[in-house]
């Protein structure tokens, strides 16, 4: 990868036909919106890999960047879709009660849009900051961005006057002036999410060539040589996370038009953690794993988890432990595993984060 | 980098953004302010397939989750409905296959499951939800592409859709009967315990209302969410509170929590009954405790002394995978599938316009277990009986009270007038 970019490139080019192109034309209404549901996914998983695969930190909290996105476009959708009454869930619980404070200004379209990029950005570089600075790291990180998902569905699902609680938000008419239920439209609403992943892949792509990418990798694998380096490692931390975080807001965002509507239940700690398995099972390191692997998870739960309900946990679990067991680098390394050109460059290396971490432990 | 690297780089990224922006750009559709009455509708319009010797119908239940042990009965009396039916010959004629989806016990997933059964299975008609929730994610599918969903639970009202069908008590007949009760029993005091979510909210905004009318004191009212189990703090302020009554709105297994925390502080259904709205057949022995003594409100009780019951109740218990016991909700669930046979066969067809056409025109009643029920064509909820029930030693229930007749179903509390008008019409002009 790092030796041939063009072929990656290349990638990214044919993954681009597919899912703009190719798509469109030959799945149904309901499949190209299901796989726009998948890309949203994708879009997050692509921030995994970078903050995970490559950074070495362990997000499992990602759904709290998720919401920030998610919630932000349903508070507009369903400003927008309520004109200039009160939303309908909201007179349901107390009838003369005004707009809550801080829905209001979502009104606004371009705050909205203004607030799904800055508002991760601000809580995951003051999170980011206040954590990499302390050397925070490994299971610690791990847990304490747990926690937050947790503490968010929680505070979604007990303030129902305000966010619809566990009941979500949904019933939204309209998306920026476009009629929702056009099919052109939800087309077209695909299409930007679609095209989205692709310019997040273009961006790690980019990222991962960078001396950038470099710095990070070797703050991975030994954060105290980096730091002997005259570099500080948390900087470079903090840079990835909150890129990560700013990914996992836009695929919430637009999460919300595709799918109609948004709960605590998809940003709590059952879904961070999905999607952090999507991303194992593509390969965290890998440019195309963390996409494929959530679109693959995506699928899986639509159309297998249709034919066995139950079992499809099973299914999803047992694979994650045969990944684990077999094939650390994700299914994105099986092709290399099989022609046995299994080049061991160094963003290729098996090294569990927290094991690296816990290392360091030992060693200082 | 080399430098054919750097431009096949630019070139590729330029395709990619161009090709996305012109497929954006052509896919733009009908905009706000346009007239799209039928943009949605069509689509759907022409797959479902009747031309055959059978119909195809969706059952939408969560059969994984935490709903899971609720919605799996009414799945199964789903089942069993759709093979009596086929046994005395189908709907018109037509034999159902129904197409058995999970909803998980996830509100998008019962969205994305509706779209799936109206757009790719092309079924006429879909089955199932229980709570609120579920309803709402599948609503604005089921309006978009104009199917139609038949929901079997009682709920909070303040609904209608020219999409859904109400089998369910809503408000009127299920809430308001038991204030009724009350107020019959000489209740002075009242507090109010519920889960966290829309149907205890808005029930015990009905409830503040009414008891003011009848001169019934709300002493407290607390909110724990869904999925919590813990309610020894509030249950403390119960019992401080001394009522004469508890409404209990707590839906799901957290009524076990709360029935723990109520004996261990020392309540007894002989000073401080509870009257609950979730807990029936099914649920009583699941409770973890002797609950006999205390009360529910519905409109179904397997005690019932009706013509059809007996009958109802022996399928049941003959039917693989039955719990052996008949409750409201599955009681509600069976008359759902009965009554679409019956409007499909008012209508001469299956389309959903002609459905509702057909709801609207005739009187379509159906002997049910719980009595024979007539469908308000306008606002497609059914006449349903008040019912309260006390818990006996065996977990039955014996009939307390009863409505002097069938109670007209009016979700949005038309015909009472301590429910303040413009609140009605805040809420129907939020509903658009």
């Amino acid at each position: 990868m790092t030796k041939k970019p063009w072929i990656s490139l290349g990638g990214i080019g044919v993954f681009a036909v597919l899912l703009l192109a190719v798509a469109p034309l030959v799945l149904t209404d309901h499949w190209l919106n299901n796989l726009g549901k998948y890309c949203c996914w994708a879009i997050a998983a692509v921030g995994i890999g970078l903050a995970w695969g490559r950074g070495g930190m362990l997000v499992m909290g990602q759904g709290v960047f998720f919401a920030l996105g998610a919630y932000s476009m349903a508070m507009h959708l369903t400003l927008e879709t309520a004109g200039d009454r009160i939303p309908g869930f909201m007179v349901l619980y107390d009838p003369l009660a005004p707009l809550p404070v801080f829905w209001e200004p979502f009104r606004s379209a371009g705050f909205t849009l203004l607030a799904i990029v800055l508002l991760p950005v601000i809580v995951a570089g003051a999170l980011g900051y206040a954590l990499f600075k302390r050397r925070v790291k490994g299971a610690y990180f791990a847990i304490l961005s747990q926690a937050l998902a947790v503490a968010l569905a929680v505070l979604i699902s007990s303030t129902i006057r305000e966010t619809g609680g566990d009941t979500g938000l949904s019933d939204f008419k309209y998306f920026f002036g476009f009629v929702l239920n056009d099919p052109a439209n939800r087309q077209m609403v695909y299409l930007i999410a679609a095209g989205l992943l692709i310019v997040c892949l273009l961006a790690v792509w980019q990222f991962y060539r960078s001396r950038f990418g470099e710095l990070l990798i070797a703050t991975r694998d030994a954060e105290e040589r980096v730091r002997f380096l005259g570099y500080d490692p948390a900087n470079v931390k903090l840079v990835a996370f909150v890129v990560s975080a700013l990914m996992a807001s836009i695929g919430g965002a637009l999460f919300v038009p595709i799918v109609g509507i948004i709960t605590p239940a998809e940003i709590g700690a059952a879904a961070s953690i999905l999607m952090i398995a999507g991303v194992a099972l593509g390969g965290r390191a890998s440019l195309f794993g963390p996409a494929l692997g959530a679109i693959a998870v995506g699928w899986g739960q639509s159309s297998l988890g249709s034919t066995w309900p139950d079992g499809w946990t099973y299914i999803l679990g047992l694979l994650f432990i045969v990944v684990i067991l077999f094939l650390p680098n994700g299914l994105s390394s099986l092709p290399a595993r099989f022609t046995g050109r299994a080049r061991r460059t160094p963003v290729e290396q098996p090294t569990p984060a927290i094991a690296a971490a816990e290392l360091e432990e030992v060693r200082s | 980098m080399s430098s054919t690297s750097k431009r096949m780089r630019v070139l590729v990224a330029t395709g990619a953004i161009g090709t996305a922006m012109g497929l954006v750009l052509a896919g733009c559709g009908a905009r706000a302010g346009d007239d799209t009455a039928g943009a949605g509708s069509s689509a759907a319009a022409g797959c479902v397939d009747t031309s055959g010797d059978t119909v195809k119908l969706g059952f939408l239940n969560s059969l994984t989750g935490g709903m899971a042990i609720s919605e799996k009965t009414v799945s199964n009396v789903l089942h069993m409905a759709a093979d009596e039916i086929n046994a005395g010959g189908g709907i018109l004629g037509k034999k159902i296959k129904y197409v058995q989806e999970d909803g998980a016990t996830d509100w998008p997933t019962f969205a994305e499951k509706t779209e799936k059964l109206l757009t790719q299975d092309c079924v006429a008609a879909i089955f199932g939800g229980w709570t609120s929730s579920s309803r709402k994610a599948v609503k604005p599918v089921v309006e978009k592409l104009n199917g139609l969903f038949f929901y079997p639970v009682q709920y909070e009202g303040l609904e209608s859709s020219p999409n859904i069908y109400y089998t369910g008590a809503t408000t009127n007949q299920q809430i308001i009967p038991a204030m009724d009760f009350l107020a019959s029993k000489g209740v002075k005091t009242l507090f109010l315990a519920g889960s966290d979510y829309v149907f205890p909210r808005t029930a015990n905004a009905i409830i503040k209302l009414y008891a003011a009318k009848l001169g019934i004191k709300i002493v407290g009212e607390e909110y724990v969410p869904l999925d919590k189990d813990d309610w020894t703090s509030q249950v403390a302020k119960i019992a401080a509170a001394k009522p004469d009554f508890i409404f209990n709105t707590i839906n799901g297994s957290s009524n076990v929590g709360f029935i723990k925390a109520y004996y261990d502080a020392g309540l007894t259904p002989a000073q401080t009954p509870i009257i609950s709205v979730s807990i029936a057949e099914e649920e009583a022995p699941a409770m973890g405790h002797e609950v006999t003594g205390n009360y529910a409100s519905w409109n179904y009780f397997q005690s019932l002394k009706t013509p059809t019951n007996p009958k109802f109740i022996q399928s049941w218990k003959a039917y693989p995978n039955s719990s052996g016991v008949t409750s409201d909700p599955m009681e509600a669930a069976y008359i759902s599938l009965y009554l679409y046979k019956a409007l499909v066969e008012a209508a001469g067809s299956f389309d959903v316009n002609a459905v509702n056409a057909a709801a609207k025109k005739n009187t379509i009643t159906f002997d049910a277990p719980e009595g024979k029920v007539t469908l308000d064509g306008e606002n497609h909820h059914i006449s349903k009986p008040g019912h309260i029930g006390r818990i006996n030693a065996d977990n039955q229930f014996d009939i307390v009270w009863a409505s002097d007749k069938f109670i007209e179903p009016d979700p949005y509390l038309e015909g009472y007038d301590w429910f303040p008008a413009d609140i009605r019409k805040q809420l129907t002009d939020a509903a658009g």
